[in-house]
């Protein structure tokens, strides 16, 4: 949908700022109209207020954190803040025993949506925009879980997990056995547990994506590529996908951000401990645990934010580039 | 983008007869009936626990037929839980948050997308890169901001923003006005200049073109990100947790954290509260699944 619009054409002509976009001559020639003092103070409020609340309460408090990651408070009085250099990431980095599994579980987040997750809802996708019957109902059932927030899916899997009343360990025939495994308690698999409960969400919204996806793409190319004689697997890898270049780096933009946003589900499951560590969850655990150590959650705070700005500036620079700046 | 969702080109039979092709159809049906089976057992399971007395669940166990199924649970839940208020709670949070959020992106987006400025660009670029920020990684200073800021006792007891809707408006409507100013300034970009142009000879201003010609033909992306957000703020967990300590202050999606405890080990009555907070999101599933999934791929499907 980058479709060069008049706006940018009339940006090419070289307008100043605070212009109206340049008219076109033919219809209104040689007036170029400024913007009178009313519409400019007009303007200056529809931009000022969504600016302002964008800057204070985001931007700022971004900011924020990393100057408190080189501080050490309690988070009690203002004047208690005290300079602390890099102590705070070098505790993060060296002592920290959480901080490590927390790093490795975000990645594995991040893997698992890449390798499982996202690929499961390409291939909803591609099975389902075939003209098969009942491909709404399919896709209605796949879409459920993207309308139920994160913590509700935990929930909801709780239930299923469950280690003597779950219908997992029933399905097995080790419920109320001493086999039974604890799927969300058990520190060594409670990851992988919630890793298939965050699939069950991310696949529907991989697939609803993809399925608008692979509608925009050109029939014909599809065409041209089988009266070549290429079969639906080289055609799919070789012109639908490719084709999809758009939409796949909003996937996987997406995908990287919903690994480091994954927050919810571990929370609701036992609140990022035992097995369940996150950068996300470490932020708060110091921000609203006992003995809060405002420094060191905001240094976790400000490598989330670190690892963040790769894929946002990806996207960005994606998204913006054709634009003038 | 959008439009090429409705322009679908009817997909003649190419290459092989039409009849030819439904033979590979049968496993990708087998596969597709297993996948959407699986799907759907979480919350079918939830659901046929809430069904269950749980009285029977203990006598016959839960993975069985025997005993009644009706409603109880759910009206014992929705009583105990205190849904009633966690619902309204819900309501007093996403409404005003909707409102702001699509009153203060519009503006935003009409700002920069059909006026030129010197910086339109890079602060749509500002709050685009805003709404992709994990929000814990503001979530410190807000919460001290918020801690810090001053009220009259009448307006919170708290004396400061938290543990006020207030405080979860703010914090929702922060963060969601970037990804709905990017939507908005993209849909208004794609509208001719023509519009607004006819209506700078007729001397409209500024608030004219953006009130009577922009936001107008605007309304298809309006109504798909109001049930977006809709959906995003019923489900944010995060900000409530947050910022709210008085337990009935909490909205629905982050009360049933404390279901857990209410319900210690009733499973029975936890799946019935777990299936009244999926009801709202299905209703407006079934009544708005267009518009909803219109706002997922509007969002995703700039180039």
């Amino acid at each position: 949908m980058s479709t060069p619009t008049e706006l940018s054409d009339s940006a090419r002509r070289g307008s100043h700022a605070g212009q109206k976009p340049a008219a076109r001559p033919r219809r209104i020639s040689g007036r170029v109209r400024r913007l009178s003092r009313r519409d400019k103070m007009v303007l200056g409020i529809m931009v000022g207020i969504p600016t302002l609340v964008q800057l204070a309460f985001v931007w700022i408090p971004t900011l924020l954190s990393v100057f408190l990651s080189f501080t050490r408070w309690n988070g009690l009085s203002l004047s208690d803040i005290r300079a602390a250099g890099v102590a705070n990431y070098s505790y993060v980095f060296t002592d920290n025993p959480a901080f490590w599994p927390a790093v490795q579980h975000n990645i594995l987040w991040l893997l698992f949506l890449a390798v499982i997750a996202t690929p499961l809802g390409l291939l909803l996708a591609v099975l389902l925009d075939q003209q098969i019957r009942g491909s709404k109902i399919y896709q209605s059932i796949f879409f459920v879980p993207v309308m139920l927030s994160l913590a509700l899916v935990g929930i909801i899997w709780q239930l299923f997990y469950q280690k003597d009343n779950g219908l997992l360990n029933f399905l097995l025939g080790t419920a109320g056995t001493p086999a039974a495994v604890d799927w969300f308690g058990n520190s060594s698999i409670n990851i992988w547990a919630a890793l298939v409960a965050a699939t069950w969400r991310h696949a529907g919204y991989v697939m609803i994506l993809y399925l608008a996806g692979l509608k925009g793409v050109d029939a014909s190319l599809k065409e041209a590529a089988s009266l070549d004689g290429a079969n639906a697997t080289q055609t799919f890898f070789r012109i639908v996908f490719p084709a999809m270049a758009p939409i796949n780096i909003v996937i996987v933009v997406i995908t990287i951000i919903e690994s480091l946003r994954a927050f919810d589900v571990v929370w609701v499951i036992n609140k990022g401990t035992n097995g369940l560590e996150l950068i996300s969850a470490l932020v708060i655990t110091y921000l609203i645990g006992e003995g809060q150590s405002i420094g060191i959650g905001s240094a976790f705070a400000v490598i989330l934010l670190v690892i963040s700005l790769v894929p946002i500036t990806i996207y960005l620079s994606r998204t913006f580039r054709k634009e003038k700046f | 983008m959008s439009a090429s969702t409705t322009t679908r080109p009817a997909r003649p039979a190419t290459g092989r007869t039409g009849h030819g092709r439904s033979r590979p159809h049968y496993g990708t049906h087998v596969f597709l009936t297993v996948m959407a089976v699986m799907w759907m057992v979480p919350l079918g399971w939830a659901l046929f626990t809430a069904l269950r007395p749980k009285a029977d669940t203990d006598k016959y166990g839960y993975f069985s037929l025997g005993g009644a199924f009706n409603f109880d649970n759910f009206a014992t839940a929705w009583t105990q839980g205190g849904f009633p208020r966690y619902f309204m709670n819900s309501l007093i949070i996403t409404i005003p948050t909707i409102i702001l959020v699509l009153l203060c992106s519009s503006m935003m987006a009409f700002a920069v997308s059909r006026v030129n400025w010197k910086f339109n660009i890079t602060l749509l670029i500002m709050f685009t890169a805003g709404n992709l920020l994990p929000p814990q990684v503001l979530a410190t200073p807000l919460f001290e901001m918020f801690k810090l800021i001053q009220l009259p006792y009448w307006f919170s007891d708290s004396g400061s923003l938290l543990n006020t809707y207030l405080s979860v408006i703010i914090a929702n409507t922060a963060f969601q006005i970037g990804f709905c100013t990017f939507v908005l300034s993209n849909y208004m970009k794609a509208l001719s200049a023509d519009l607004t142009e006819a209506a700078l000879v007729d001397g409209a201003g500024i608030w004219r073109q953006y009130v009577s010609i922009i936001m107008p033909l605007c309304r298809p992306a309006i109504a798909a990100l109001a049930t977006l957000e809709l959906i995003f703020i019923y489900n944010d967990y995060f900000w409530p947790l947050l910022f709210i300590q008085s337990g009935d202050r909490l909205p629905v999606t982050t009360a049933i954290n404390n279901l857990q405890g209410t319900f210690l080990s009733n499973y029975n009555l936890l799946a019935a509260g777990a299936t009244i907070t999926v009801i709202p999101t299905l209703v407006v599933y079934l009544v708005l699944q267009r518009h909803f999934v219109a706002g997922l791929t509007l969002g995703s499907s700039k180039g």
